[in-house]
């Protein structure tokens, strides 16, 4: 993104996959960009409409089984999010968003459904629902302090050669192999609702420093930080 | 019901017994200890009490307390009636309403979305109120569209009948299959949870009006849309809304014969004028016009603390429940702009334990009023209204949150159990 333009946020299929306040993800990458001065614009994109190529970072949230099943069709048909992940922009797929990028997810009936295959990840569904708060440490190689958020799914994802995992859980169960999310090149995936980026906003900052190309200087984060250290002390096991 | 065997009458008895020992020692007031002491020792009771009395059950996302109760209201005009006016609407609360009005001819009962396919098979209602789906406490509630399928099968092939909001168009989809059904356009100012065709998933066209994204360019404040601009049909299907016979068109009802009544109900807000045009439909299913049930209608002023007004050295707090995205769209509807709010959040285990719903409402609305925030939750809240650039004032506690306003009125947001405790605080307020 050229220093003196516009940031673009896509939000993908707010008709289909925002069941679980998804949109915070969207007001916290706008508000902290516009706090360092980054104009910002954001395009809701319906299921029905074409994906846009030019965005600069694409979210896509949680959702039912029905819809996820309709979003990676469409997604699939319209093919804008893979051109637009190819030319390097950057996304955070949320729950049933993450699933669905990966090859295979778990339909209605635990059947297996097709992914878009923008994530080398495997899903499908467990024996139990995880539902809470969860903690998580995240790569050491992205700078992005504990993970917090709130899980609420059915799903088990299995990483391949072509990911890392995002973050190594303390509390919760996440991929539900001690693991949580995942990121390869600028594509982030998180089972997280919270919505992750207003728990964690280190990681809406990596998003947009990965968009901008820039280092971002620092905000006033009193509510955040606040918000974020009532959580860790309710679900972190006391010691 | 005197023609209750015996093994029921003494079920229903000791369940009336186990109700007032939970009043008397403040336990609680007794509508679901009752009732599972009935259950258990006779588990058909349910049906047994439900035999022989016209029921009416509604059900809903939101309003079902409300609507139970004006329905209530407006049936008194005809005859006794059995109701869970305490929002107890599970089989236990339904056993203890039925066991306790053991004579009236009538029933009302508020019944848990979840819980409704059960109630209509084991009570046998003659009618269902359809009113509203969305969502609603994710962490544990079923999908809303799995519910309104289990609707759907629940009420094919029999012989109900049902009062629904045409313009939800899952609430729609859910009462189709029932053999007769009475269309209302209540209105549907919550569209976030319907754009897709609950039939076959293509987008849903609403006459006259854009897609709206959540937190797009329109303010919280409800409009008053013009009967119209409630269509809405499947541009890939047949799936279409019905036509209504009764319609909500601003501050009035326009009944079946195309007559125009004011409302003029005391309850406040768009929400509560669509629970009352509701009311309406189903009264008139009942064979009460409107003539004489919407007087009693306008007797309503509070519902199980809802609305009510609590006082305390000087400040006047009235007291509005929201409990999810679409309900704290309603109660922005009923602010007054010119006072303070206090807000209230707690994520108890009735509450959702999840606050993520928070990002979804949109709170821009409340700029330029001061705003109160406290409750369990009110860190979530506090970063939620500062990412809306909505100036706030943290608070402690609910009284703390009174004792900062000056003398006069103040209205109150709460959600489930932040509501409840502040009711406790005055007393159960009413």
């Amino acid at each position: 993104m050229p220093s003196d333009s516009v940031l673009r946020l896509v939000w993908i299929y707010p008709d289909l996959l925002s069941t679980y306040g998804d949109q915070g993800n969207v007001l916290v990458l706008e508000q902290r960009a516009r706090r360092r001065g980054i104009p910002v614009e954001t395009l809701h994109v319906r299921s029905a409409d074409p994906v846009p190529e030019s965005g600069d970072i694409y979210l896509i949230g949680g959702g039912e089984d029905r819809p996820q099943i309709l979003a990676a069709q469409r997604l699939r048909r319209d093919g804008g999010l893979h051109r637009a992940i190819g030319r390097g922009a950057a996304m955070l797929a949320v729950c049933a968003g993450y699933q669905i990028m990966g090859s295979v997810f778990g339909g209605e009936e635990g059947q297996p459904v097709e992914g878009i295959g923008l994530l080398d990840i495997a899903s499908g569904r467990g024996t139990g629902r995880a539902v809470g708060e969860l903690v998580a440490e995240t790569d050491p190689a992205l700078g992005v302090p504990t993970l917090t958020g709130f899980e609420n799914h059915m799903g088990v994802t299995r990483l391949g050669p072509g990911v890392r995992p995002l973050s190594r859980t303390v509390v919760g169960t996440g991929n539900g192999d001690g693991t949580e999310g995942c990121y390869a090149g600028k594509v982030i995936g998180t089972y997280l609702h919270g919505p992750a980026l207003a728990r964690t906003p280190g990681l809406a900052d990596l998003l947009l420093t990965w968009a901008t190309g820039t280092q971002l200087g620092p905000i006033d984060d009193v509510w955040f930080e606040r918000l974020r250290q009532e959580r860790l002390a309710a679900t972190l096991p006391r010691t | 019901m005197s023609q209750l065997p015996l093994r029921a009458q003494l079920a229903s008895a000791l369940g009336r017994t186990a109700a007032t020992l939970s009043r008397a020692t403040g336990r609680g007031d007794g509508s679901v200890i009752g009732g599972r002491v009935g259950l258990a020792l006779e588990p058909d009771l349910l049906r047994q009490l439900a035999q022989n009395r016209r029921l009416a059950l509604v059900s809903a996302t939101n309003g079902k307390t409300t609507t139970t109760r004006l329905i209530t209201s407006a049936l008194q005009e005809l005859g006794d009636v059995a109701t869970n006016a305490f929002g107890a609407n599970m089989p236990a609360g339904h056993v203890s309403a039925l066991s306790s009005s053991k004579d009236a001819p009538y029933g009302v009962l508020e019944v848990d979305e979840k819980y409704l396919p059960e109630v209509i098979d084991t009570t046998g209602a003659a009618v269902v109120v359809l009113m509203n789906l969305s969502r609603d406490q994710m962490d544990r509630a079923a999908e809303i569209w799995l519910l309104a399928q289990k609707w759907r099968r629940a009420l094919a092939g029999r012989n109900t009948h049902v009062i629904a909001n045409a313009d939800d168009p899952l609430v729609t989809w859910g009462a189709s299959t029932a053999a007769s059904v009475t269309w209302v356009s209540a209105g549907q100012p919550w569209k976030e949870d319907s754009w897709c065709c609950p039939e076959c998933g293509g987008p849903l066209d609403r006459k006259g009006l854009e897609y709206v994204p959540p937190g797009g360019h329109v303010s919280g404040v409800v409009g008053q849309a013009s009967p119209d601009e409630n269509d809405w049909a499947c541009r890939e299907c047949s799936f279409r809304r019905p036509q209504p016979s009764w319609i909500l068109d601003g501050e009035a009802v326009v009944d079946p014969r195309g007559r125009r009544w004011p409302l003029d109900i005391q309850l406040p807000g768009r929400a509560n004028r669509a629970n009352a045009v509701i009311a309406l439909a189903t009264a008139e299913a009942f064979g009460l016009p409107v003539e004489r049930a919407l007087p009693r209608l306008r007797e309503v002023r509070s519902v199980a603390g809802r609305y009510t007004t609590v006082e305390r050295e000087g400040r006047n707090a009235r007291l509005l429940l929201a409990k999810n995205p679409a309900g704290w769209l309603e109660a922005f509807d009923v602010l007054d702009p010119a006072l303070p709010v206090i807000l209230s959040v707690n994520a108890q285990g009735p509450d959702g334990r999840d606050t993520s719903w928070l990002w979804d409402v949109d709170y821009r609305v409340l700029r330029g009023r001061p705003v109160y925030v406290t409750g369990e939750r009110k860190l979530d809240l506090a970063l939620r209204l500062e990412v809306a650039d909505v100036p706030f004032q943290l608070t402690d506690s609910f009284v703390q949150a009174l004792a900062a306003q000056p003398p006069g009125k103040v209205d109150v947001i709460a959600n489930y159990t932040a509501f409840q405790q502040i009711r406790t605080e005055f007393g159960r307020a009413v």
